[in-house]
């Protein structure tokens, strides 16, 4: 396991530089997150999510901490492994679902699929399953706020697989060099699909060990506690918004599920995954919680509120009719259709 | 009224939309401060300043990449990939990015971008950088295709490129940069997806594009010369959207089909063409239809093997007229 150079500050109580709100969002997101996408697998299990699906299960952390630190206006590019940062960026979870489960009422009526999660009115600048493609993204949409002198940040999130195609590193230097304000981060889960990241990568860090080729600090944090991962997502932003360029973040986490659909994730060592569950984000956060002197009925509210918005959107899901065969052909083109001829 | 060459165009028409649009802006591989390796942007980078045209790395999926994210959040770029060839390293963008994140985002994602390039043969170049790769770009649903064949065409059809909603491909024909046409003063903007006739005729319809045009009229005024035969030449300037009405129209006329291609011969546009003819204007033909094509082989750097194996307007004429007269 790679060492955590970085952890939350102890004993500085509720109403540090995080405070009492934004923590309570920070546990209801991660939550939020948790439930959802234990519903999706569930579904799947029952053969009511169709297609394929990429669990970020144990990696709640980094989608809630950097949404939480965004404001209005702040775009995510996303992969394949997109919804957990869809549903933090405030996505409605039936939306989400009913994509998984191909229904009309899906984010992109069953165009897109589980893997191209797009809502643009959230900031969710589209889901990405082509690997590195959307780094290069994320570095235009950060030129043109710099061009039109926007304030907002683009972030991009990424696996540790990532870092070893090539549209990453032409991102990086294009970032650093144009001093754009987008934020680049790396969920080292320490796997690609099913091969440890170690035995392809030439350092031990796939993301930070290359920064300083692009001239950016070499930043590795706990991706497993929401808060480190708030304060790092803040810290670089404001970076951005002050128009000093690039960061790149690389975030130790692990996924509890498999790669995809039901993969049971046989490739990994004995004993792994129970080690990284006794550092699960989630029983984290509602522990430090507790230490921090919320009561338990708060944090209880908490969850069964999460609860119904899961259940009722998985209700609307199966009542939802299926798409109809007319939006095959639409917007194809920006004039709605699919004519290539006259 | 000024005789302007198909480089000096490319200049023009970019300058034209910048000028009018602050959200056009301009980026790729040594364009800016030294005007581009084929000199078609000399100029822009002082008449625009840095913030609008702007030198990247050798990096051309960042290139294209970040044109779609500054096309998606709001701006109109134009993005130059030096050599078409070079498409396959960025072809994700090309192939799998631009043309479906409208439809994949069930309309929410726009992408109003165009890609410019130097296509073709005829540099001398190699295989690896004189290709002809319109059949790459016309086969992925979601893209619109244009190669323009005139100094006048560059910059309307430039002009209707930037200011459409949908990414263009623009391929610009290296061999045609030096050309020379007559060009109006003031704004010229044309429209997508209409061919010309560029030489009306009765006898048979030849249709072309890029530099295959110029060849495909030389070989016409042959035709007509040598043997009497009256041909009518198409420019069809778009690949995508295709202007099916034109083609159709002209084989109605004519009833014999020619088709020029300077991509290799196997998916090339022409096939499109003639397949379409053949579904829906099979009896208006008199004859099988031709195309006349590169043929399926890497493209030799020599001068003497280059030649022998784009169609010349020799070929052309040579083949048309056996065709006609068997
Ligand atoms: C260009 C490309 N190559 C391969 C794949 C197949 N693929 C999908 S996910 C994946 C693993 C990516 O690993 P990582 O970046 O660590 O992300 P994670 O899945 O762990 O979140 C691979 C190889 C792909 N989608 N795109
Ligand atoms: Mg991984």
């Amino acid at each position: 396991m790679a060492t955590v150079k970085d952890r939350a500050p102890a004993g500085l109580g509720l109403n540090d530089d995080i405070g009492e709100q934004k923590r309570l969002a920070l546990y209801r997101s991660q939550v939020r997150l948790r439930e959802a996408e234990q519903r999706a697998y569930d579904l799947f299990l029952q053969n009511l999510v169709k297609g394929t699906s990429h669990l970020s299960l144990g990696q709640e952390a980094i989608a809630a901490g950097f949404a939480e630190a965004m404001v209005k206006g702040d775009l995510s590019f996303c992969t394949y492994r997109g919804h957990a940062h869809t549903l933090a960026r405030g996505v409605p979870v039936e939306k989400v679902l009913g994509e998984l489960m191909q229904r009309d009422n899906g984010l992109m009526r069953g165009k897109g699929g589980s893997m191209h999660l797009t809502s643009e009115e959230h900031g969710v600048m589209g889901s990405y399953a082509i690997i590195g493609a959307h780094l290069p993204i994320a570095c235009g949409a950060a030129w043109r706020a710099q061009y039109k002198g926007d304030k907002d940040v683009s972030v991009c999130f990424f696996g540790d697989g990532t870092t070893n195609i090539g549209a990453f590193h032409e991102a990086l230097n294009f970032a650093a060099v144009w001093k754009l304000p987008v934020v680049f981060v790396c969920e080292n889960n320490l796997y690609m699909e099913y091969t440890p990241i170690a035995d392809v990568t030439a350092v031990e860090h796939p993301a930070a060990d290359r920064a300083s080729a692009y001239g950016l600090e070499r930043i590795v944090i706990d991706g497993n506690d929401a808060d480190v991962v708030y304060r790092a997502a803040q810290k670089a932003f404001a970076k951005a918004r002050a128009g000093e360029g690039p960061s790149l973040i690389e975030c130790m986490t692990y996924r509890h599920s498999g790669h995809s659909r039901a993969d049971p994730a046989k490739y990994r060592p004995d004993g792994e995954l129970d080690r990284w569950k006794l550092r699960d984000p989630i029983k984290i956060y509602r522990e430090r919680l507790k230490q921090f002197g919320v009561a338990e009925k708060v944090i209880a509210d908490i969850d069964a509120q999460v609860r119904q918005e899961v259940d009722d959107a998985t209700e609307a899901c199966k009542a939802a009719p299926n798409p109809p065969l007319d939006i095959i052909t639409t917007d194809v083109y920006a004039d709605g259709g699919w004519a290539w001829r006259n | 009224m000024a005789e302007l060459s198909y480089r000096d165009a490319v200049i023009r028409g970019i300058a034209q939309e910048m000028a009018r649009d602050p959200d056009v802006v301009f980026l790729g591989e040594d364009v800016a401060k030294a005007g581009g390796v084929f000199k078609a942007t000399v100029g822009l980078y002082e008449q625009f300043g840095p913030l609008r045209v702007r030198d990247t790395p050798i990096s051309e999926q960042a290139i294209l990449g970040a044109a779609m994210g500054a096309a998606m959040t709001g701006l109109k770029p134009i993005a130059e990939i030096m050599f078409s060839d070079f498409f396959a390293v960025c072809f994700d963008y090309i192939a799998n990015e631009f043309p479906k994140s409208r439809y994949m985002s069930n309309g929410q994602t726009k992408c109003p971008l165009v890609v410019r390039t130097g296509n073709g043969a005829g540099s001398r170049f190699g295989a690896q950088h004189s290709q002809s790769v319109e059949n790459w770009c016309m086969m992925i649903p979601g893209l619109k295709v244009v190669a323009p064949s005139t100094p006048l065409d560059v910059i309307g059809l430039l002009a209707a490129a930037v200011r459409d909603p949908d990414p263009v491909i623009f391929l610009e024909h290296k061999s045609l940069y030096a050309t020379k046409g007559e060009v109006p003063d003031g704004e010229i903007v044309d429209t997508l997806g209409t061919a010309k006739i560029v030489r009306p005729g009765k006898d048979t319809t030849i249709i072309a594009l890029a530099l295959m045009v110029p060849r495909a009229l030389e070989a016409a005024e042959k035709l007509k010369a040598e043997h009497g035969i009256d041909a009518e030449v198409v420019d069809v300037r778009s690949l995508v959207p295709l202007d099916t009405q034109t083609i159709l129209g002209s084989v109605a006329k004519t009833h014999r089909l020619f088709t020029v291609e300077e991509n290799p011969r196997l998916c090339g546009w022409g096939a499109e063409i003639v397949s379409i003819v053949a579904d829906e204007a099979f009896y208006d033909l008199d004859g099988p239809p031709v195309r006349i094509t590169t043929p399926h082989i890497p493209l030799p750097a020599a001068d003497i093997l280059e030649d022998a194996v784009l169609p010349t307007p020799q070929r052309i004429a040579e083949t048309v007229r056996r065709c006609l007269e068997s």
